[in-house]
């Protein structure tokens, strides 16, 4: 693990770098994940005459520029350099370093966050600009807004990881994050603000890990979470990140024995 | 402690796959959605051999005979459905750390390097994975690139090299920490002769160098010809040679050829009295003659006065593996 830890900044280094080579395919990944303009200007219509619950048109200005911005800089798509390596047989190279091979994915994942942190902030300014947003100025609300983003990228990493193991177990595990990627449209807040939602439906969203990975931290940024809220939900927050990370490793060392004994 | 001096030991290895069979047609496509027929391949039956450290080992034989995945078996990506594997002290299905900074597997049909990025990049980041301290790894660089003349084209982006260039720039990526055993996996594929000849070269250098213990695989009998003097041949999964190569081809192939060229058309019959005639052609003949005739064949031959030059060659190694191969086969049946 100590070699690890002294390799980690290399592995950002060389990751910035093949980002930065990326650019224009990362570009066009990005502004895959605009969806929340299209809610944005569904709700800004349905909110022109009367607020809708909490919100008025600047909250919601406000609540889908956060969306944008924190599914920017926790987002993970490890979860097809996974598949896509395990049935090409590419994984092959990765196992013969000396170095965990999920260690190596995650730097390949976090060199990628200044980019995204160049698309991100303007947005926040916009966001910022249109007046519905109370950015956190308090030290303790913005370093609970930086963990709560850590905790979301931590769940969605590993939950890629998860869904990308399986494809040792089976022909391919697409459509099991296709699986995850509809519940999390649904109930993460990605497209709505979960509490516009019947409260049950804000139950189920909040005992479920999808939240944890966008609305929790869009929460904390916009200012609507109170701080025993905040607490709450970090707690939880980081119970899924560790329960998810238990789960990748385990699966992941179960997969990498079956790509030992078949061959991939 | 250093366990160079322990080699590679394979004893019975065996390695099953479990292989999905279907046949063509809608029917049997819908019939594979509810039961899967399996079946058990194997691809490697009771192989053992031993290989001494320092050692540079040609592994020969047809497609599909399990040399590759022997070579994954040894380098810890497959695990053994049977039988024991030791390299250099480590067993290698354990992909302990201390055991992958001990050994790297070259494929000519797989890459490590950075698309994208140019090979310094993939070399800084191997300098950090394998834990190289700056002097070791300078130093290696160097010598690398003095061997493989390497110089500008490590800054290139790797998409932008030549196949001979990004095989030297494989090579270097795989060998900076200096493995004691090197797994190589056809190398050499796809590369014209004068890059071939630059791998081989390089191959030969690097293992006289560091005496790093060299497990050889190619289709190019003229890789293994100049660089194994022990060839281990496999057909089937299973052992059917292993040796040193001039004693295969004797054992195989029992005779020479004796090229001839002539200031006029050669007499057949004349020739077809001292062996088998092969060839020939207006100002050529090529005559096979078993080894202990020799001496005396070739007497007889310099006695004509229209034969203007004889050279004795060893049958092509292609040929005398196509007909180990052939014995195999009808052993077999």
């Amino acid at each position: 693990m100590k070699a690890a830890l002294s390799a980690y900044p290399t592995l950002l280094r060389i990751g910035f770098a093949a980002a930065v080579a990326y650019r224009t395919e990362m570009l066009v990944w990005m502004l895959t994940m605009t969806m929340p303009f299209v809610s944005l200007a569904l709700w800004s219509a349905v909110s022109a005459t009367a607020p809708v619950g909490r919100f008025d048109q600047k909250s919601f200005v406000a609540y889908f520029l956060a969306t944008i911005v924190v599914r920017q800089l926790s987002g993970s798509w490890v979860v097809w350099e996974i598949i896509q390596e395990i049935k090409s047989g590419t994984l092959s190279s990765r196992l013969l370093k000396p170095i965990h091979p999920l260690i190596a994915y995650s730097a390949d994942n976090l060199a990628a966050t200044p980019l995204r942190v160049l698309f991100a902030l303007p947005l926040a300014l916009i966001g910022l600009a249109s007046g519905g947003a109370v950015l956190p100025h308090e030290p303790r609300t913005i370093a609970a807004f930086l963990l709560s983003l850590f905790g979301a990228w931590v769940i969605t990493f590993f939950v890629m990881v998860i869904v990308g193991s399986l494809s040792f177990f089976m022909e391919s595990s697409m459509s099991v994050f296709d699986i995850w990627l509809a519940l999390f449209m649904l109930l993460s807040g990605y497209l709505v603000p979960l509490e516009l939602f019947p409260s049950w439906v804000r139950s189920l969203a909040e005992a479920l890990p999808f939240r944890y990975t966008l609305g929790f931290p869009v929460e904390v940024l916009i200012g609507m979470s109170d701080d025993a809220a905040i607490v709450r939900g970090l707690a939880i927050q980081f119970a899924y990140g560790i329960g998810a990370a238990i789960v990748a490793l385990a699966l992941w060392r179960a997969g990498v024995r079956r790509f030992g004994a078949f061959g991939g | 402690m250093n366990d160079r001096g322990q080699g590679i030991d394979v004893a019975g290895l065996q390695k099953d796959y479990r292989v999905h069979r279907r046949t063509s047609g809608l029917a049997s496509t819908l019939r594979s959605v509810f039961r899967r027929t399996y079946e058990t391949v194997t691809a490697v039956r009771d192989l053992s051999f031993h290989i001494e450290p320092g050692e540079r080992v040609g592994f020969l034989g047809p497609n599909g005979a399990g040399k590759t995945t022997t070579l994954k078996t040894l380098s810890g990506l497959l695990h053994p459905t049977a039988g024991r594997v030791s390299v250099a002290g480590h067993e290698p299905r354990l992909r302990e750390h201390r055991f992958l900074k001990r050994i790297t597997l070259v494929m000519g049909q797989k890459q490590q390097l950075l698309w994208d990025l140019p090979p310094v990049d993939t070399f800084s980041q191997n300098r950090a994975i394998y834990d190289i301290a700056r002097p070791a790894f300078d130093a290696t660089l160097k010598e690398l690139d003095d061997l493989l003349g390497i110089g500008a084209i490590a800054e290139k982006p790797t998409r932008q090299l030549s196949l001979g260039e990004r095989m030297k720039c494989e090579l270097a990526a795989a060998l900076l920490h200096r493995p004691d055993v090197l797994f190589l996996d056809e190398p050499t594929i796809g590369l014209d002769v004068s890059m071939q000849l630059a791998v081989r070269d390089f191959i030969r250098a690097y293992n006289e160098r560091t005496g790093a213990t060299t497990l050889l695989t190619s289709h190019y009998m003229d890789d293994v010809a100049a660089l194994c003097p022990r060839v281990i041949v496999i057909d089937k999964g299973r052992l059917r040679y292993d040796g040193s190569l001039s004693k295969l081809v004797e054992k195989i192939r029992p005779d020479k050829s004796i090229v001839l060229r002539y200031a006029h058309r050669p007499d057949r019959a004349a020739l077809e009295r001292l062996g088998t005639v092969t060839e020939c052609e207006e100002a050529k003949a090529v005559v096979r003659v078993a080894r202990p005739d020799l001496r005396e064949a070739v007497a007889h031959l310099l006695l004509d006065p229209a034969l203007s030059d004889l050279t004795i060659e060893d049958p092509p190694l292609e040929e005398v593996l196509r007909d180990l191969f052939a014995q195999s086969a009808t052993e077999s049946t």
